[in-house]
């Protein structure tokens, strides 16, 4: 009836296990008082949840990001004390925990941490910044956000139930085999991964379009804003790299529940292969996780630095260059499976040509700083700190592509402090750039200036603290995901390391701080204007924050910085704006229903409850069925529904 | 997409059986490869190409029948989507190929 299930999938194996899943069970109950207690259950499940809002998706699935970095942060700072004080002992964490813990930090981290974040950022402005009222498909859209979610809850949910897989966060067979992982750790992270992967492509498809679609009059391609530029580069990217993962994941769940071959050591099978899938979306998905941060520095840096993007052309080439050239260097994570030489040297100049539209972009944000009226908002900081810490990261990533030098270094600390070098400044901290820029924008006041700096330096220097002493343990050749070691010199390199985590969590605490402060004095924080920064973009043209609709009339685009276009020709710049009629999709609850029955799904393949797996797959087709069935639920807005919501405050420069 | 077939004069009765056209297509090349497989009618090396020309003859009827693209009717920008797909898909399966069969003639020495 249970499947697998039963009372020994509780985490009794190790205290520290029992105490992670006992504080995260009365986080949850937590948080289900406190909404109680609000008898807020109502609102949310009508206002948020069932949303098909881009805005207020974008905001929920920036929540979803930042709860799971919370618990991928939890599982790194567990890893650097481990290592901190296992010389020649065994720590605190026994084998088999210790790898779940750096399984599940590489998975959060990049399934449900990064993408989520960048998605959330996508959707919040994409298509304020296109001059659109909504995205393409608003209902797809909620369909993606929840199936995002329910692949999160089963990472949440192996803590409690069960364990998580155990091979790292690429899951490489033979080992994430049946034969070598019987357990249910492997098929939390295959249906964690599947179901998130889904919901990331419906996410590709549906910014593809809406971008290429639903740009408002005037606006061509080559007078998009730099982060819509990336964020179309990058849907593209999730539309052709995405369908790999999937196969491979597909694939490996074919060897484990069906007894197939394709990556097993007998039977004609290869692992190899699925090495080779798993990069092939895996290096495309570094870039689309970089490529959203590279847009949020080019909007924060032109912003700050009162000036036009320098070299606006060779951003856009250099996006699109990368977009392609990420295709083309997937190799180098594999150098040293034993390919021959001409292969390796392919893929190893091939890396080496990537780092160069990379180094223009460097290249263009310095030139718009030249000579600009700069100003160090918070924003701006994590800028800089990204620029002058990515191109560390970016040489030592030249000098990963070296394929000999790879070598020597594969599967060291140098390659861990490698890659959280460039995905730490270049896609984190362009995410916290991005969501103290647009904070404002989503919820009408800006957060607090102080608690803000506090928490970029104490990031800061906890990075070069935690990893630069890594980048040494490689050269002394320490490898990754050690649980113990008895080399008494890299001792002292990982208890610096460790107190670099420290100031980072001391940096996190900052940032929960600093929100707290800025919801207290949210009234002093106000954004009454609707454009707290002196923007140059569109999205800054509407209240803070902004009407259902986003525009009250479609504006016409003259210049790549409108806003700033506007700002110049004063009065009547607005004049040639089209006032259509606003229609809004209604709320719905098939896509919500769609993504907790997909983790019910994944739930009972994981526990091999057979009759439970039938019964939600086929409540999903139903629930699609339904939703086709339907008339669309569209809402037509009169006009004095407009000028109700206008009243609140209208945006500067496109009245109604 | 329901607009382009109505410029292009498509009664829904003429639409509905172009759909059911390409469905029956579909479910045909799709029954082909699991047959030559199931009953085992071709040698190995042969099933493979059936497996994969039925494939692709398969991307070319979704292209047609469900995403309604003609040549000759198509805006240039399809041919710009499609072509850079082709670019995608043939680095992809390409560099697979190389990549694997250069692994498999070393693993054979």
């Amino acid at each position: 009836m249970l499947g697998k299930l039963s009372w020994d999938a509780l985490p009794l194996y190790s205290w520290v296990a029992f105490s992670g899943a006992a504080m995260e069970v009365l986080a949850a109950v937590a948080v289900v008082a406190i909404i109680t207690y609000l008898r807020a259950w109502r609102y949310l499940w009508t206002e948020w949840l069932t949303s098909v809002d881009h805005k207020r998706i974008g905001i929920m699935y920036t929540v979803l990001a930042l709860v799971m970095l919370l618990r991928g942060f939890a599982d790194a700072i567990m890893m650097r004390t481990q290592q901190a004080v296992a010389y020649d002992s065994q720590g605190y964490l026994p084998p088999d925990h210790f790898d779940q813990v750096f399984s599940a930090h590489g998975t959060i981290m990049i399934f449900f941490m990064a993408m989520p974040f960048l998605t959330g950022l996508i959707n919040f402005v994409v298509p304020q910044q296109i001059g659109a009222r909504d995205v393409a498909f608003p209902f797809l859209n909620s369909v993606s956000l929840w199936l995002t979610a329910s692949g999160a809850g089963l990472v949440l949910a192996s803590l409690v139930i069960g364990k998580f897989s155990t091979a790292g966060w690429t899951a490489y067979p033979p080992y994430s085999g049946i034969e070598y992982s019987p357990d249910v750790g492997v098929d939390y992270w295959l249906w964690a991964v599947i179901l998130s992967g889904v919901g990331t492509t419906l996410t590709g498809i549906n910014f593809l379009v809406t971008i290429l679609k639903r740009r408002a009059p005037g606006m061509t391609l080559m007078r998009m804003p730099l982060f819509t530029w990336t964020a179309l580069v990058v849907s593209l990217l999730i539309v052709f790299a995405f369908p790999a993962v999937t196969v491979a994941g597909g694939l490996l769940g074919l060897d484990r529940y069906l007894g197939m071959h394709f990556f097993t050591n007998d039977g004609g099978g290869n692992m190899m292969n699925y090495i080779n899938l798993i990069w092939i979306w895996g290096h495309p998905e570094v870039y689309i996780l970089i490529l959203p941060a590279f847009g949020i520095f080019s909007e924060i840096v032109s912003t700050f630095s009162r000036k036009r993007l320098f070299g606006y052309a060779s951003l856009v080439y250099a996006t699109a260059a990368i977009g392609l050239l990420s295709f083309t260097v997937w190799l180098h994570h594999f150098f040293t499976m034993g390919s021959s030489a001409n292969v390796n040297a392919f893929f190893g100049i091939m890396t080496m040509i990537i780092a160069v539209p990379t180094g223009v972009k460097v290249f263009d944000w310095l030139f718009t700083m030249y000579r600009g009226r700069i100003e160090m908002s918070v924003p701006m900081l994590w800028t800089i700190g990204f620029i002058v810490t990515f191109v560390i990261g970016g040489m030592s990533g030249v000098l990963l592509a070296i394929p000999p030098v790879d070598y020597l270094m594969h599967n060291s600390t140098f390659l861990v402090a490698h890659f959280h070098n460039m995905l730490i400044p270049g896609a984190l901290f362009g995410y916290f750039a991005g969501y103290m820029y647009w904070f404002p924008k989503a919820f009408g006041f800006k957060l607090d200036d102080t608690w803000g700096r506090r928490a970029f330096w104490l990031w800061i220097s906890g990075f070069y603290l935690a990893f630069m002493p890594l980048y040494v343990l490689g050269f002394m050749g320490m490898s990754r995901r050690m649980e113990h070691y008895d080399m008494p010199g890299w001792q002292p390199w990982l208890i610096v390391a460790a107190l670099g985590a420290f100031l980072i969590a001391a940096g996190i605490a900052c940032m929960i701080i600093q929100l707290y402060v800025s919801v207290k004095n949210r009234e002093a924080l106000a954004d009454t204007t609707g454009d707290p920064w002196g923007g140059r973009t569109l999205e800054w043209a509407t209240a803070s924050p902004p009407a259902p609709y986003n525009f009250a009339r479609i504006p016409v685009v003259h210049d790549r910085d409108e806003l700033i276009w506007r700002k110049e020709h004063g009065e009547g710049a607005d004049k040639d704006d089209i006032a259509t009629p606003i229609e809004l999709p209604e709320n719905t609850g098939h896509g919500v229903i769609i993504g907790i029955v997909g983790g019910i799904l994944g739930f009972a393949m994981i526990w091999h409850i057979w009759w439970l797996a039938v019964v939600s797959l086929v409540a999903i087709l139903a629930t699609i069925v339904m939703r086709s069935f339907q008339d669309e639920g569209e809402r037509d807005l009169t006009d004095s529904d407009v000028s109700a919501l206008e009243k609140r405050g209208s945006g500067p420069l496109v009245g109604y | 997409m329901a607009q382009d077939m109505q410029a292009q004069h498509h009664t829904p009765e003429e639409m509905r059986r172009s759909y059911l056209f390409g469905y029956a297509l579909a479910i045909i090349l799709t029954m082909i490869p699991f047959g030559v497989v199931a009953f085992g009618l071709v040698s190995k090396p042969a099933a493979i190409f059936i497996i994969a020309g039925t494939a692709i003859f398969q991307v070319f009827v979704h292209l047609r029948f469900f995403l309604h693209m003609k040549p000759g009717l198509m805006p240039r920008e399809n041919f710009m989507a499609i072509g850079f797909a082709a670019v995608l898909i043939l680095i992809m399966i390409g560099g697979t190929l190389w990549i694997m069969l250069d692994l498999h003639y070393r693993m054979m020495i």
